[in-house]
């Protein structure tokens, strides 16, 4: 059977205009497929471990510590329990020789010694809380940061027994009674529940910067401790800074600028 | 027997005594439960039947994300995106726990514990 000329023509045009259209077709799904893909992978931050650095010369006065750690506990709904052997605290302060009992020396400056130092979860990178927990409700993010899964904890309190920074607190009293005011953006805990500092995960994976760090007003640095260029990089390099309990080997990512 | 026809008798009037609340709903549902709807929003995250039957699969799945794998965004069928909160996403809408989550719970008799930590719109203390 022979083909016409024109028939000929008729296929092949078919032919161009299927492949385009194909074309276009695929094109867009290979798109919505690669949005699937950026939708999945969000949470991937390849590289990026989170640290603090706190400058201890700039807070001052009583004041400076009050801002930060009321703009913590605020935002978190942390409650304010007067018992002091049970209270709840995710950001506190506290003197020298109880926040670095073993840098103490005799002969250290006195005016390091009455300085009074920030203190918070330190997000070790060997996190010895994260090893006991039996339930895995405390766990080390990809980034870095030491979480918790209040859904997940049973309040069996080994992590508070194995933090050697006082980090954790169990909730002995229903905390919802001991909030002047909520933050509806947040949820409270639960009776029998330990918790802690989370450096503002939910606010990091959004872009923002912790809450201690904004309303600290330049006393406080944060950023990513394997960029070369981060602020805290930049602080940590130019400034002599410690550690609380270095030789426990948990490699804390607070760090006081001294 | 003695009595028989007095005893079959008893027997049919009380089982139709004791059965009679069936023959009186039969085929009716009365106690269907009646969440309130938002006013000014018609579509939730997912259909209406889809959050119907698998809204509680879908906090789950929230949660793990949220939490464990470091995600922020939720995508729909329809590639809208969502910030997956309890709070800041479903509650923007449904602005009562009362009148929404708690008329179906009741009536199912299922009682999460979500809001033992998280905040319900009408508990917000200021």
């Amino acid at each position: 059977m022979s083909i016409k000329r024109r028939d000929f023509l008729k296929i092949v045009g078919y032919g161009i205009a299927g492949s385009i259209i194909s074309l276009g077709g695929g094109f867009i799904v290979g798109r919505g497929s690669e949005i699937l893909a950026m939708i999945d992978k969000q949470g991937e931050k390849k590289g990026v471990k989170w640290a603090m650095a706190i400058d201890t010369r700039a807070f001052k006065s009583e004041e400076d510590f009050e801002a930060v750690i009321k703009a913590c506990h605020q935002a978190h709904n942390v409650p304010n329990i007067p018992d002091k052997n049970r209270e709840v605290k995710w950001i506190w302060v506290d003197t020298f020789e109880r926040a670095f009992p073993t840098a103490e020396t005799e002969f250290i400056s006195e005016e390091v010694k009455r300085r009074k130092f920030l203190l918070l979860c330190n997000h070790c990178d060997n996190p010895p809380c994260v090893r006991v927990c039996p339930v895995q409700a405390t766990f080390k993010r990809e980034d870095g940061i030491v979480m918790q899964d209040m859904h997940r904890c049973i309040g069996c309190k080994f992590c508070m027994a194995a933090c050697p920074y006082g980090s954790r607190n169990y909730n002995f009293y229903p905390p919802r009674e001991y909030l002047a005011s909520m933050n509806p953006e947040f949820p409270t805990r639960t009776l029998g529940v330990v918790e802690k500092c989370i450096f503002c995960y939910h606010r990091l994976d959004e872009g923002k910067m912790p809450y201690c760090v904004e309303a600290s007003q330049g006393k406080m640095f944060f950023g990513n401790l394997n960029d070369p260029e981060s602020e805290v990089r930049k602080v940590i390099s130019e400034n002599i800074v410690i550690v609380r309990k270095p030789e426990l080997s948990t490699k804390p990512k607070v760090f006081y600028i001294i | 027997m003695y009595n028989t026809g007095k005893v079959i008798v008893g027997i049919i009037v009380f089982i139709i005594f004791f059965t009679i609340p069936f023959w009186l709903n039969l085929g009716k549902v009365k106690a269907l439960p009646k969440p309130e709807l938002p006013k000014d929003e018609t579509k939730c995250v997912e259909d209406t039947d889809y959050m119907r039957a698998y809204h509680m699969q879908l906090l789950h799945e929230w949660r793990t994300r949220k939490i464990r794998k470091m995600q922020v965004y939720y995508m729909n069928h329809e590639g809208k995106l969502y910030i997956m909160s309890l709070q800041r996403t479903c509650m923007k809408c449904h602005t009562s726990k009362e009148k929404f989550c708690d008329r179906c719970h009741q009536v199912v008799v299922t009682h999460p514990d979500c809001w033992r930590c998280h905040i319900a719109p009408e508990e917000v203390k200021k």
